[in-house]
């Protein structure tokens, strides 16, 4: 029986007012979960870490960065816990306590798209998948299909911007976690 | 009956979906939605800004909602992923008074948004209904065969979802028999395709739509029909198998339900909408001018 709140499950709860301590483990989000197949902790289990205070291993797990925020299981679990919330809540936990990021290749990819709207304030598919292709160094990654998608007008060589970018800039600067980009 | 709407298109109906607001504005003309588009909007940061900073999450979309306000308009989004996030982050700031302040700061305008934001599905099929739509289809669409793709984020969360049900809705499937569109039965309508994943885990994104493929071609459907444009693009550019992974290839079109709309409404410009698909709807839609259907 767990009787004490772990710091981690406090520091949840003071973002989402999510209450890892209602989690039962019925498993019912791992159930109905479309990624649990590629996840190293199940989510019912990224519950039980928090409530035990396992901040390392919840933090340093594949699946807070596999979670899609699909929010299947926040529509489902029995106890109304907004599962998807506690995910986006550790994720960027994780960051502002400089965790490397298990899955390098999805972090590179949220830098990349905060870097475009950062710079243009609008996201345009040339500038994030360039930008995501040289901080991923996965250059030559969906070349045919990038190539299609030029051809069908899919990807737009020009750029659209904000006109008030400084708005843009200022809304950065506010941002708590300064996810680098 | 005329509905006014100032109107935020998304980056997407801009960019790789420009065929959803080409259509979107087209049958949105036709039926009496007036759309005043946002002056100088921007990216509401989708998937990313909510995932990694939660003040970015409402703090992006919080300078729309600042737009909007302005116009004293309800809002109208034509994008789930811009629809969830839009209503998060009013729900957000409308309840929280501390991040409201820091949100005026730094955007120097008032991001309290007290009209309502919509999605064109429900506004279509829950406003106008689709009673008012059947007088509009000129072209018979029966002997299509489709299955209604929703995706995640026009059903989930619960407090954001316009349709009858979070597990089973209807909405859309109701929109596209209207047109006499067979509609198939499946159990995949709202499962995640894995969208936000698309670029970076494509591996585990093309399991994901290959069962989606799957179930929809078990349904004996010929065509999905949705919502979304990120679903749309994500269905779309995974359904081939990359580095021969899988060894199942589809070549289903997926269509948006405004393009589907503007078909058989005989709307200016659905041919040149649809060209843009990068799995091309042209073979179906030849059986369909040719009468051979039905
Ligand atoms: S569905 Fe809710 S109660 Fe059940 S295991 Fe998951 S988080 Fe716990
Ligand atoms: S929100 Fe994340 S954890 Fe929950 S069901 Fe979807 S992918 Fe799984």
């Amino acid at each position: 029986m767990l009787t004490s709140v772990t710091r981690i499950e406090k520091e949840i709860e003071a973002r989402t007012e999510e209450k890892a301590r209602l989690c039962y483990q019925c498993k019912k989000c791992a159930a109905g979960c479309p990624v649990s197949f590629a996840m190293d902790l199940l989510p019912h289990e990224i519950m039980n870490c928090v409530c035990r205070g396992m901040d390392e291993r919840v933090l340093t797990s594949s699946t807070i960065w596999l979670c899609a925020a699909c929010e299947t299981c926040s529509v489902r679990c029995p106890n109304g816990i907004d599962i998807a919330g506690v995910m986006d809540a550790l994720r960027s936990i994780s960051l502002e306590r400089h965790y490397p990021p298990a899955e390098p290749h999805v972090t590179a990819f949220h830098r990349s798209f905060l870097a475009g709207i950062r710079g243009t304030g609008r996201t345009n598919e040339p500038v994030l998948i360039g930008i995501y292709k040289l901080l991923s160094r996965r250059l030559l990654d969906d070349i045919g299909l990038g190539a299609k998608m030029i051809a069908k007008g899919k990807i737009k060589p020009v750029p659209r911007f904000v006109k008030d970018r400084s708005v843009i800039r200022r809304i950065f600067k506010a941002a708590k976690t300064r996810v680098r980009t | 009956m005329t509905y006014n709407y100032a109107y935020f298109p998304g980056c997407s109906q801009v960019g790789s979906a420009e065929e959803y607001g080409l259509s979107t504005l087209t049958v949105c003309k036709k039926l009496g939605i007036e759309l005043a588009e946002l002056q100088d909007w921007n990216c509401c940061g989708a998937s990313s800004a909510h995932m990694t900073d939660e003040f970015l999450s409402f703090a992006l979309p919080a300078r729309n909602l600042a737009l909007a306000r302005k116009t004293g308009l309800d809002l109208l989004v034509v994008c789930a992923a811009c629809y969830s996030r839009m209503n998060a982050a009013k729900a957000r700031i409308n309840s929280d008074k501390g991040l409201c302040e820091e949100i005026s700061e730094a955007i120097g305008a008032n991001p309290l948004f007290e009209g309502r934001i919509r999605h064109l599905l429900d506004v279509i099929v829950n406003d106008i209904g689709v009673a008012e739509i059947k007088k509009h289809v000129k072209k018979d669409l029966s002997g299509i065969k489709a299955v209604p793709y929703y995706g995640c984020l026009l059903v989930r969360p619960r407090e954001f979802c316009f349709c009858d049900s979070t597990e089973n809705p209807t909405d859309l499937d109701r929109l596209i028999s209207a047109l006499g569109v067979e509609v198939r039965k499946w159990s995949y309508k709202t499962d995640c395709c894995g969208g936000s994943l698309s670029l970076s885990r494509n591996d585990i994104v093309q399991k994901l739509v290959n069962r989606i493929f799957e179930e929809a071609f078990k349904s004996g459907a010929d065509l999905i029909v949705t919502a979304c444009p990120m679903c749309q693009a994500n269905l779309e550019m995974r359904q081939r198998p990359g580095k021969l992974r899988f060894k199942l290839v589809h070549h289903m079109p997926v269509v948006y339900f405004t393009e589907i709309l503007g078909l058989a409404m005989e709307l200016e410009g659905w041919r040149e909408w649809l060209k843009a698909h990068l799995i091309s709807p042209k073979p179906l839609l030849e059986k369909i001018d040719s009468g051979g259907v039905g």
